[in-house]
């Protein structure tokens, strides 16, 4: 069977079993009720997220050492797919502060760096966008690549330091509630499992368009250059 | 060690000189940095009650601002002129070309710095020019200039000139600028070094980090 088929099947069963066991067979918390399940999409979207911004450096600094366009394919993939599952974590996380916290959204240390490493990666995609040629924007991207990643510790400490400098930010009755319960914490890992199997699809999906994608332009290039395709 | 120094010295003196003969870009900059500040009193209505709160903020937000100007001014001269192969047929390292600009850059920022600050201290009623903030603002500016030098290289290059460089640099600064203002405020609030504790360290570790890793990376950002 073809080996991205068979990821598929492995994908959408494992996604089924997840939504069952979200939905139906994880307990209702004790505090936040049943808006909590959120929790289930939103914590393994965010470690994915951070999973394909490092694919993204390893692919940057492969690139700028071997300058191979394969790399900067997987690069370019991994960073539009993070970019994605990081809005989706923004979203899911907004919808969940408001009923738990009181407020839409809030200076917290773990939101406040995912927006800031949202904003690089997109920054990331419009550089290549903006690039004068393809070339010099996959040069452009990969650098930038590796300084968004260097910086993610330093962004962390910076913003958990400064929450803790000013801490009054989140109210109502639940805004100190943790979740309890081993239950809990075996769908969580399931969930993770099953949406990092879901990016490893993704990505897989995303490279190999890339890569026919490179080709259709080279060859419309070549074409063009010996007068056999319109402008 | 004389090898690297010296060309790195005469690329950031050709910037010092070409600006100390108009000035023109360090006084735009310099109006730019006023006028920042009177906008912010109008949208903040800053009182004298709430000056100790928010000078911290409106300063850093003039200082990066301007300093983005600057930067982009920087490198757009370059473009401009062709001169931008230039540096790259010169026989030194990618590093060299990377200090030589950097430095003319945090020179530029420290003068326009320099001038902003006792007007700042004069309209918000500044007692806080303590060793905290002279050490505050030379960390920040070293981390400016080593991350705008790189980006603005890049910047320069692509369609969107002028948007692009803050797109890139605001994300990436932003440790920079929440240690910044943390450790004016302190600095404000009339509290010594010490109590600012582990911000000056945070921005030696992220200036330290991209000293290392820009200069690596520039020359791949300069080829054609």
């Amino acid at each position: 069977m073809a080996p991205k088929l068979a990821l598929l099947i492995v994908a959408t069963a494992l996604m089924l079993a997840d939504l069952y066991l979200i939905f139906i067979w994880a307990p209702t918390d004790a505090i936040q009720g049943e808006v909590y399940r959120i929790i289930y999409f939103h914590v393994p979207l965010a470690w994915t997220a951070f999973l394909a911004f490092f694919l993204v450096l390893i692919g940057s600094i492969a690139f700028l050492w071997k300058r191979s366009q394969r790399w900067d394919a997987f690069a370019h993939s991994s960073a539009e797919i993070g970019v994605i599952l990081a809005t989706v974590v923004l979203i899911t996380g907004i919808i969940w502060a408001k009923p738990v916290w009181g407020v839409w959204w809030a200076w917290e240390p773990k939101l406040t760096t995912t927006l800031v490493l949202w904003l690089i990666y997109v920054g990331y995609l419009v550089l290549r966008n903006n690039a004068p040629s393809p070339a010099q924007g996959a040069r452009y991207a990969a650098v930038l690549g590796i300084i968004g990643f260097a910086d993610v510790p330093i962004i962390y400490f910076a913003t958990e330091w400064w929450r803790g400098q000013h801490p009054d930010l989140v109210v109502g009755p639940a805004a100190e509630s943790g979740l309890i319960g081993s239950d809990i914490y075996t769908v969580l890992m399931f969930s993770v499992l099953t949406f990092t199997v879901l990016f490893a699809l993704l990505l897989w999906q995303r490279f190999s368009l890339r890569v026919v994608e490179d080709e259709a332009r080279e060859l419309t290039y070549v074409a063009q250059r010996q007068g056999l395709f319109p402008d | 060690m004389t090898a690297t120094l010296r060309p790195v010295l005469t690329l950031a003196a050709k910037d010092i000189l070409l600006e100390a003969r108009t000035k023109d870009v360090l006084l735009s900059v310099v109006v730019f940095g006023v006028v920042v500040l009177v906008v912010f009193n109008f949208a903040l209505d800053i009182t004298p009650a709430l000056a100790d709160r928010l000078a911290p903020g409106v300063l850093w937000v003039s200082f990066s601002f301007a300093g983005v100007l600057a930067m982009n001014r920087a490198f757009a001269a370059e473009k401009e002129r062709g001169s931008l192969e230039g540096l790259l047929l010169c026989p030194v390292s990618g590093d060299v070309l990377f200090f030589g600009k950097m430095l003319g850059i945090f020179v530029f920022m420290l003068v326009v710095q320099a001038v902003l600050l006792p007007i700042y201290g004069i309209m918000f009623n500044f007692a806080g020019f303590t060793p905290g903030l002279a050490l505050s603002v030379l960390l920040v500016t070293v981390g400016f200039a080593a991350l705008g030098t790189l980006f603005a290289a890049i910047a320069v290059q692509t369609r969107s000139r002028e948007i692009m460089l803050p797109i890139l640099f605001f994300p990436i600064v932003a440790p920079t600028l929440i240690a910044a203002v943390e450790t004016t405020t302190a600095a404000v609030n009339g509290e010594g070094i010490l109590s600012s504790g582990r911000w000056y360290p945070l921005l030696a570790i992220f200036d330290a980090v991209f000293i290392l890793v820009c200069p690596w990376v520039f020359r791949a950002v300069l080829e054609e």
